[in-house]
């Protein structure tokens, strides 16, 4: 539907610059305040870590001045003891504040995951159909990862190398004014070719990294296209193109490797550049006696060292800069308000998704009425029902037929309150849904979707899905009704140990440990949808919907389908969006639609009577030769 | 028609310095030349603290301070020319390789046979050709060169410092083979806790997926507070993982930074004592200093860069495993022996020719995985008839096609299949499967414009050419649909199309192959009943001469077939016109009685 759109605005936001206030850091408070007693200490063990790698040439200084000049071994033991108890110190500090960095990163990143995916569950299905679940997943997963890393590592290593290059220049000076400047007069060069080359880089890491997603998008779809590659026989157009994007790959890498190059050369040369500079000046301080040797060989060292952390410094700003855009679009997600609300003084009463007060709840009986309910979606105007009304009393067995992409889902989507009405009102047992809790509505229907959806885990953490405190008895029994008992037969026919054959009860028992593999690869399309059945029978539920699959199962598993859908309907309210005619012909009544309208209700003989669309699409699909 | 001759000459090497010889071959002079920069760079930047030991020593004797200033500008620059070389040679021929290394592994898999695609999950090929590859270039164009520049900078360090005090130099060397042998040691150590870290990532990373993609779910149980805790679990143990693991690395860090700082304390000590005593003149202890200095970092590193070197050997075995796999030729020609001799002197056009014959199945037997699947299948699609096939999963039938294809080879003594009295083994694969047009049940878009899937497989083909396949699959009112047409695209990066649209879109794709035997697996299970009638009226009255083979589990589809074959098993149960079918109350008339129940299908009208 919207699909559209919201694919262009993926692309838009993959490569956009975002400028927030202070880098975005503000949105961040929220999350780095709990931690404040690690992040503090991070940054003062990352400052003093610069300090006294600024101290550290000191020591050299000292002894040449102290020992080498004046030629005398007074104190050196006393020297080298105070050198090693800095060191200890210093590696102290050193260890600290790596830990720290760690901690920091973690504990950020798995707060803001935290957050991102629970708020996530609050959010109404129209997200998720507006976002790819990729898009989706890189919010929770990579934006968050990339936020703790810069706020941690990046952050640190950034005043670490500001307090070492403040910490130099302040020393140079109080050393020797004259000769510090000789230093610092290229600093300001340093910075501006620094910032000139990380621009580069960026853009040209950019380049790469989307090349480098191509290819990996050229592989899957090569692996996973294998069969109709071959079938096409285009495996040279595959390869061809393959090899343009590869060919691609390698231009950006070898540009950017060496506008790299170019960049660290530059530092470095600059960098000895300084040490000659100061070398030719300090050597006729030196000789006129205004400088010692020791001062000499510490601002060479000085010189030598402090050009990468500037170059490090520039580097840290501009991830600073890209992070910006992460920071957006995490925020973005965790302020989307959830389309479908649940009011305060139901949220009191009910409680919320993740605190229910099932004291409080209801039964449900299964009355349903559409009262004068009209809906649009949020991307159009255009009415998909208009003033519509309908009783359903309960026990009513209600099937929606139409063509592909007809809306069908729509009236069940607004049922199940995934989308509420933009006029007039959905009743359940008399009551307004908007009266009760959705997590309560849900708790109730026993739902079964096209495409049958299992969780990584065994069968019976699957079944327990449904009903949590449902006993191994209900699973075996639920599993039973749905008529796949064959599955777990299947499954516990592998665990058999043929000396000791187990008895039927512990080898079906045996079975529900069996693991479904992700997303239930492990098993057929065939027996997902049957466990998926056999999950929403557990669930007991006065109301069920089931949007019947249309993907081909071989007749002898539609068969059972077909009876586990009869079961399952018997005495409850059940919608059911149908293709089959055994499951049109059970319902009690029958909504036709077109163009996103119901135009014909009735029951099956009642439509056939009328001969308008649903005798026709009956007659077409059904009675096969009208050709 | 020589495609098949194009096919990437197999990097049949199997050890692993002959893999990596292999790769290397087309960049290797690349590498010397940057191996060549590196030596130059070492030996130019070394010798910087000699000029200013000679400077500070003869500070007093009052020697030329511009000269020196000047000299270490000039070798400064020097080093930097031949570091810029280095790094970009390096870059230059890493890529070189790396490319090389993609388009083979990206060849080798097109080339592979469908059953090894079936036996190797995709996850797992997928790592193969990213991490181990990046790994592979990780440990040539880094960790080896890196071994090799830190062995010269070594080597040549001491050859200075030994030159200025020999004894002073031992002491600058005993630590060497610590900081080493310490780094291997903790980096064995870290490398196995990274690994339960990246697993830990894994889950936590599949529990989200799972989570969004079953969404739907959720909502509909109320089970939004069950995945918190269970996202909630995980992430737990993930950060837990990565927090122990920093524990570690800090420890590390630590020590590692002591260990250097010790060393520099003794040389700074033990210099001041030698100057003192007169066997170091100041300028050396400070040429001294810079030496070591200049390698502490590289002798750091070392540690990790061998503890890492040894992961090589494990990803070159990785990319081994799919480079060496026989290809679709080599496994076929070992699987029909004797029995294929392409004939490479049947023209394009010939071919096209044959295949408007009939097609035989003779004693075809199969089996996958000592698992029989066809056993002694034997029937005849007459020239431009249309047949339909009808079975239940695992009945063998889309195995037919499958072989029809030649996606499987029949093994010598399995039978075989002829198209107008000739062996299809004898037929050249790539012209076979051209006039052959294939549409799977679940068929696969690939990620780029509508326009330009539906034209994949002729790029010449005109917008009405296009316009007309579309036409006739019934696809022109959804292509009407999208704002942007026939440029739309479709897959993950586009609109998501459903089922019946891919269906119908793989359909005109397959239309513009031209190819005179078309073969229909499932591939209207997802059109609704309307549509799917269009489709079948536009392909019978505009392609009323091509071969058509139906595969479906829908009764209503195979109806207007002029036979149908009926399998169970693998083994033929049925064969006959839908009436003959239908009137002998078998397996296709309780098929036929249970899919359309009312029996309102008047089949004696026919």
């Amino acid at each position: 539907m919207n699909q559209n759109n919201s694919a262009s605005s993926q692309k838009k936001t993959g490569s956009e610059t975002v400028h927030l206030p202070f880098f975005g850091l503000p949105r961040l408070a929220v999350y780095i305040r709990p931690h404040r007693r690690i992040f503090v200490s991070m940054i003062l063990t990352n400052m003093a870590v610069g300090l006294f790698d600024i101290f550290l040439p000191l020591f050299q200084s000292y002894a040449i001045n102290h020992f080498v000049a004046e030629k005398s071994t007074d104190g050196i033991g006393r020297f080298a003891g105070l050198y090693l108890a800095f060191l200890l110190v210093q590696v102290i500090v050193n260890t600290i504040s790596a830990y720290r960095c760690g901690q920091m990163e973690m504990v950020l990143g798995r707060d803001m995951k935290k957050a991102s995916f629970d708020h996530l569950q609050t959010l109404s299905l129209s997200y998720f159909s507006e976002n790819s679940v990729g898009y989706i997943h890189a919010r929770v997963i990579s934006d968050t990862d990339r936020i703790a890393a810069v706020m941690s590592w990046y952050l640190s290593d950034g005043l670490w190398n500001l307090c070492f290059v403040t910490g130099a220049v302040v020393m140079m000076v109080i050393l020797n004014p004259r000769l510090s400047l000789t230093v610092i007069f290229l600093l300001p060069v340093i910075i501006a070719a620094s910032a000139f080359f990380q621009k580069k880089l960026v853009r040209l890491n950019r380049l790469i990294r989307d090349a480098n997603s191509r290819i990996s998008a050229a592989y899957n779809e090569s692996i996973t296209g294998a069969l109709t590659i071959k079938t096409l026989v285009i495996e040279d157009r595959m390869q061809k193109e393959f090899s343009s994007v590869s060919r691609e790959m390698r231009q950006y890498s070898v540009r950017a490797g060496r506008v790299k190059a170019l960049f660290v050369n530059l530092i470095s040369f600059s960098g000895w550049l300084a040490l000659a500079l100061v070398l030719m000046q300090g050597g006729v301080l030196s000789r006129q006696g205004l400088i010692t040797l020791g001062t000499l060989s510490v601002f060479m060292t000085y010189a030598l060292k402090m050009m990468d952390p500037i170059e490090r410094l520039v580097e840290v700003l501009s991830s600073m800069i890209q992070m910006q855009v992460n920071i957006e679009r995490f925020t973005r997600l965790c302020s989307t308000q959830p389309r479908v609300l649940d009011r305060p003084d139901v949220l009191e009463k009910y409680g919320d998704s993740f605190h229910p007060k099932k004291e409080n709840w209801e039964p449900l009986y299964g009355d349903i009425e559409f009262r004068d309910v009209s809906f649009h979606y949020d991307d159009s105007d255009e009415l998909v029902l208009s003033h519509f009304s309908l009783k359903v009393p309960q026990g009513t067995a209600v099937a929606i037929v139409g063509e592909t992409g007809a809306g069908k889902s729509t009236l069940v989507n607004l049922l199940c309150r995934f989308y509420e009405p933009t006029e007039g009102q959905i009743l359940v047992d008399g009551i307004d849904e908007r009266e009760r809790s959705q997590l309560w509505l849900h708790s109730k229907i026993g739902y079964v979707l096209q495409t049958p959806h299992l969780f990584s885990g065994s069968i019976r953490e699957n079944m327990l899905y449904g009903c949590e405190t449902a006993s191994d008895d209900d699973i075996l029994d639920a599993i039973h009704a749905a008529g796949a008992d064959g599955i777990l037969e299947r499954i516990g026919a592998q665990n058999q140990n043929l000396k000791d054959p187990l008895g039927r009860r512990s080898l079906l028992l045996s079975a529900l440990d069996g693991q479904v593999g992700e997303g239930g690869d492990r098993l057929s399309t065939g027996e997902k949808q049957l466990l998926s059945i056999a999950r929403a029978i557990l669930v007991r539920p006065r109301i069920f919907v089931l949007d019947e699959a249309t993907s081909s199962v071989d007749t002898e598993t539609e068969k059972l389908i077909q009876k586990a859908i009869s079961h399952i309907m018997k005495g409850k309210t059940s919608f059911l969006i149908a293709h089959r005619l055994s499951t049109i012909r059970e319902a009690d009544l029958i909504l036709a639609v077109q163009d996103g309208r119901i135009i014909e209700q009735g029951s099956h003989s009642e439509l056939m009577k009328k001969k308008g669309y649903y005798y026709r699409l009956y007659t077409r699909q059904f009675s096969g030769n009208t050709l | 028609m020589s495609r098949s001759r194009k096919r990437p000459e197999g990097a049949a090497v199997s050890n692993r310095t002959g893999l990596v010889l292999h790769f290397v071959r087309g960049s290797a002079f690349l590498f010397l030349l940057s191996i060549f920069c590196s030596m130059m760079v070492t030996l130019l930047q070394l010798y910087i603290p000699r000029v200013i030991e000679e400077a500070v020593d003869s500070l007093e004797s009052g020697g030329n301070l511009v000269a020196s200033a000047l000299l270490i500008v000039v070798l400064a620059l020097g080093a930097v020319l031949f570091r810029y070389g280095r790094i970009s040679f390096n870059e230059q021929a890493a890529q070189t390789m790396m490319k090389a290394m993609r388009d083979e592994l990206h060849a080798r898999i097109l080339h592979l046979p469908l059953s090894w695609h079936q036996q190797n999950a995709t996850g797992d090929i997928m790592q193969r050709c990213t991490n181990d590859t990046d790994r592979i270039n990780e440990f040539v164009s880094h960790q080896l060169t890196d071994v090799f520049r830190i062995a010269i900078l070594i080597a040549v360090s001491f050859f200075h410092m030994f030159q200025m005090n020999l004894r002073l130099s031992f002491i600058a060397a005993a630590a060497i083979p610590v900081v080493v042998g310490y780094s291997l040691f903790f980096h064995v150590r870290i490398g196995k806790r990274f690994l339960v870290c990246d697993e830990e990532e894994g889950l936590l990373s599949t529990i989200a997926q799972e989570n969004l993609t079953g969404i739907r779910v959720v909502h509909a149980f109320g089970r939004e507070r069950y995945e918190q805790e269970r996202f909630g679990r995980q992430n737990e143990r993930y950060t837990d993982s990565w927090i122990d693991l920093m524990k570690l690395l800090a420890l590390f860090w630590g020590c590692g930074d002591l260990l250097s700082g010790i060393q520099v304390m003794l040389i700074i000590v033990f210099g001041s004592v030698f100057c003192v005593n007169g066997t170091l003149t100041p300028g050396q202890f400070i040429a001294f200093l810079s030496y070591n200095s200049m390698m502490v970092w590289p002798v750091r590193s070392l540690g990790r860069i061998i503890s890492e070197m040894s992961k090589a050997g494990v990803s070159i075995d990785r990319i081994g495993y799919i480079l060496n796999a026989p290809d679709e030729e080599a496994a076929f020609a070992k699987e029909s022996r004797a029995a294929a001799k392409p004939d490479s002197a049947l023209t394009e056009e010939e071919i096209a020719e044959l295949m408007r014959g009939d097609i035989r199945f003779e004693h075809v037997s199969f089996r996958f995985d000592d698992t029989p699947v066809l056993s002694d299948v034997s029937f005849t699609i007459p020239g431009g008839s249309t047949f339909g096939i009808l079975g239940a999963t695992g009945s063998g039938k889309s195995t037919l096609m499958l072989l029809l294809d030649r996606l499987y080879e029949l093994s010598e003594e399995s039978g075989s299949i002829r198209i107008s009295g000739k062996d299809i083994r004898d037929i050249p694969l790539p012209a076979l499967r051209k006039q052959i047009g294939i549409v799977l049940q679940e068929p696969f878009l690939f990620s780029r414009t509508i326009g330009e899937n539906i034209s994949i497989t002729r790029s010449s083909l005109t917008s009405e050419e296009i316009r007309r396949a579309s036409d006739i699959a019934a696809l022109e009112d959804t292509i009407d649909s999208f704002s942007s047409g026939y440029d739309t695209v479709v897959g993950e990066r586009g609109v998501t199309l459903s089922g019946g649209q891919k269906q119908r879109t793989a359909i005109a794709r397959m239309l513009t192959q031209n190819a005179p035997l078309m073969v229909f697996d499932d591939s209207l299970s997802a059109v609704d009943a309307e549509t799917d009638v269009r489709i079948r009226e536009a392909l019978k009255s505009r392609l009323s001469d091509a071969t058509v083979i139906l595969i479906s589990h829908r009764v209503t589809t195979l109806m207007e077939a002029d036979q149908i074959l009926v399998m169970e098993q693998g083994r033929v149960a049925e064969l006959g016109s839908p009436a003959q079918l239908y009137r002998k109350n078998g397996i296709y008339r309780r098929v036929c009685d249970l899919q359309l129940s009312a029996g309102e299908v008047d089949h004696e009208s026919e």
